[in-house]
């Protein structure tokens, strides 16, 4: 029943919904709350973020209480790479063209896997970038150039 | 008879050759996602989404659709096969199936599991057709109280008898009501949540959600996982059953159906639930339950027959009260939500093509399963020897894709990176992420329905307790709280989830 806090998962949750309330009450604040005939912009997200913030407070009492351990185990390593390869994704079709910004997503994405092999992954990207080109941009003709000057 | 004069209409739209190609394309799709582990119909129908923009309504959601029943018989066929479930809703077919496919009789295995569930499709399809006019004619009286509380009642059921935690659900059915409240607020133009990003001004995209959260959080936390794969593949020799398999699979065949039906209209039990019954209750009416667990054919067709049920009769709520039962329902609704429909009872009366178009295809759907996908077993099964290594990638590069050609805007591929990460966080904590879609969906008509009123009530809340049928709603609401706070329910409950 020991569990350590830093690996509690209800702590973690309850923390997580009382951050999202809070923030989601405090930010509508500065909405009109209005009254209950008229209601404002403020005043559905304010009760939405109360109740979120008490969900959360019973969940955190509840970890307290009967910790629960976060089971299983995770890829820190797919955690930072596969948003890393989506956001260089979007960096690269906007100042790089279709082809390089497929590339890097798909090899990108290839190198979260703990079976990464380099040489198949390399191959791999080429040819899913060969046939995205042929079916999205020549076949539905999605309006991308296959390759700009870095601008 | 009028049914059969709308059926007619349906067939002639779902027979048109473009409508029929869609729902080839659907099912062919959904029945591969189905084989492979890894990637569910959330996710796919989340990613293809943005293709459909283009089609006519009638003929996106035909092919929706097709992806989501193809699913539920792809993920028996790996189930049967290499004893793993393609889709949750076949972890029970695995138990019964994968013993059969060891003792040589993969075959009739299979051929039974299309043969239940081709028959639960048709009587779905036919549920559907008998029951969704009626309930439309209900609806359509409803006022703006009935409507808030429908819609309570549905999010309400949908987190807490889904499966894992409840608090967990309810707190994720919130978040995704705030999350649809992000962008200008309809009655003042106030901009929500918007961080002072115009590209927020319009909400965040239906399909960055379900990308985000379905497609690459799942990705992420599949990638932890170091579960290996076990590949054993069985051999289709005979595809026929016996006569005495035929004989034993009536019944469980027919009260697979039942079951499936009954749990398919209730919101938020997936099609796992309805098997998991259906298979219990075989196992209880059996002479012989020890027979269960070692090859018993009707372990394979109660749950295939129930599960299909259930998958087609989640559509009734959806395309009559524009209330969806599932995160499925949840992407049907936005797709059509983004072609220009608004749900509700009206579609049925303006937009008759849509929803008999929609059941005729499903029949049709279901048939081109039987006939196709029967012979092509051996094609499937090889798929699942593509590693996820390389399926990953894949899926990554489609999902970008598919977002970045809705609004060819770079801020929405960062957003679907960050609602990746969101989700995974959320399936670590024990957070189940569809309730979040559900709320997603609904918060904008929730909101507007309660705000209509109380200004029709003159800011009076009991008004949602003086009307009969929003009484009746709120009514159901506590009852299915109150039920799930007695604790034998609960344990039976968590039984379930394991």
């Amino acid at each position: 029943m020991n569990v350590k806090l830093s690996n509690n998962k209800d702590v973690w949750a309850g923390m997580m919904l009382i951050a999202i309330g809070a923030a989601a009450m405090v930010i509508a604040r500065s909405y009109p709350f209005g009254t209950a005939l008229r209601m404002g912009p403020g005043y559905f997200p304010i009760i939405l973020g109360a109740l979120l913030t008490l969900f959360g407070l019973f969940i955190l009492a509840r970890g307290l209480r009967r910790g629960e351990a976060i089971a299983g185990s995770s890829s820190l390593r797919a955690l930072i790479i596969l948003p890393l390869s989506l956001v260089l994704f979007g960096v690269l079709m906007e100042h790089g063209g279709f082809v390089p910004a497929m590339i890097v997503l798909i090899f990108g994405s290839a190198t979260a896997s703990t079976e990464f092999k380099l040489l198949e992954a390399l191959l791999f990207s080429v040819a899913l970038t060969a046939l995205s080109v042929a079916v999205f941009v020549w076949g539905l003709g999605l309006p991308y150039p296959l390759i700009t000057d870095f601008n | 008879m009028d049914l059969f004069h709308n059926l007619i209409f349906g067939f002639g739209v779902a027979l048109s050759l473009q409508n029929l190609l869609y729902c080839l394309i659907g099912v062919t799709v959904g029945t591969l996602i189905g084989v492979l582990p890894g990637i569910g119909p959330l996710g796919t129908i989340a990613i293809l989404m943005p293709i459909t923009y283009g089609i006519a309504p009638v003929g996106a959601l035909i092919m929706l659709a097709g992806i989501y029943y193809g699913a539920q018989y792809g993920g028996s066929t790996t189930a049967i096969l290499v004893n793993l479930p393609g889709e949750t809703s076949a972890v029970v077919t695995c138990i019964d199936g994968y013993q059969m496919a060891r003792q040589g009789r993969a075959g009739p295995a299979l051929a039974i599991a299309a043969i239940g569930s081709f028959f639960a499709g048709t009587v779905g399809t036919l549920l559907i057709a008998l029951f969704g006019p009626p309930l439309a004619d209900v609806a359509l009286k409803f006022g703006s109280p009935e409507y808030f509380s429908l819609m309570l009642m549905g999010l309400v059921a949908a987190a807490v008898l889904a499966q894992g935690d409840m608090v967990k659900s309810l707190a994720m059915v919130v978040t995704g009501l705030l999350l649809g409240l992000v962008g200008s607020d309809v009655n003042t133009g106030v901009q929500r949540f918007s961080f002072g990003f115009p590209e927020l001004s319009d909400g965040i995209g239906f399909v960055v959600v379900a990308v985000g959260v379905f497609a690459i959080g799942e990705i992420i936390t599949n990638l932890g996982d170091k579960e290996e794969r076990r590949v054993f593949t069985a051999t289709v020799t005979s595809l026929f059953p016996s006569k005495e398999d035929m004989k034993r699979s009536i019944g469980p065949i027919l009260r697979g159906t039942g079951i499936g039906s009954f749990f398919g209209v209730l919101p938020g039990t997936g099609p796992a639930i309805a098997s998991f019954a259906s298979y219990m209750l075989e196992k209880k009416l059996a002479a012989d339950p020890s027979r269960f667990g070692r090859g018993a054919i009707e372990g394979v067709a109660a749950p295939e027959s129930a599960n299909n049920a259930d998958a087609q009769c989640k559509f009734i709520p959806m395309l009559t009260l524009g209330l969806p039962a599932s995160g499925v329902m949840a992407l049907m609704l936005g797709a059509l939500t983004i072609q220009g429909i608004q749900p509700g009872p009206e579609v049925m009366t303006q937009r008759p093509e849509l929803f008999w178009g929609l059941i005729a295809s499903m029949w049709i759907g279901n048939l081109m399963l039987v006939v196709l996908n029967l012979p092509m077993i051996g094609l499937w099964v090889k798929l699942l020897q593509v590693p996820y290594r390389l399926l990953f990638p894949a899926i990554m590069a489609f999902s970008a894709i598919g977002i970045y050609s809705v609004n060819n805007s770079s801020f929405e591929i960062y957003l679907t990176a960050l609602f990746g990460v969101f989700g995974f966080v959320c399936m670590r904590l024990g957070f189940p992420p569809a309730p979040m879609l559900l709320g997603y969906v609904l918060g904008p008509m929730m909101e507007e329905n309660l705000r209509r009123s109380m200004l029709m009530s003159g800011g009076d809340a009991s008004v949602f307790v003086t009307r009969p049928i929003s009484l009746a709603f709120i009514i159901a609401t506590v009852l299915i709280l109150l039920v799930m706070v007695v604790p034998a329910v609960r344990e039976r409950r968590l039984d379930m989830a394991d």
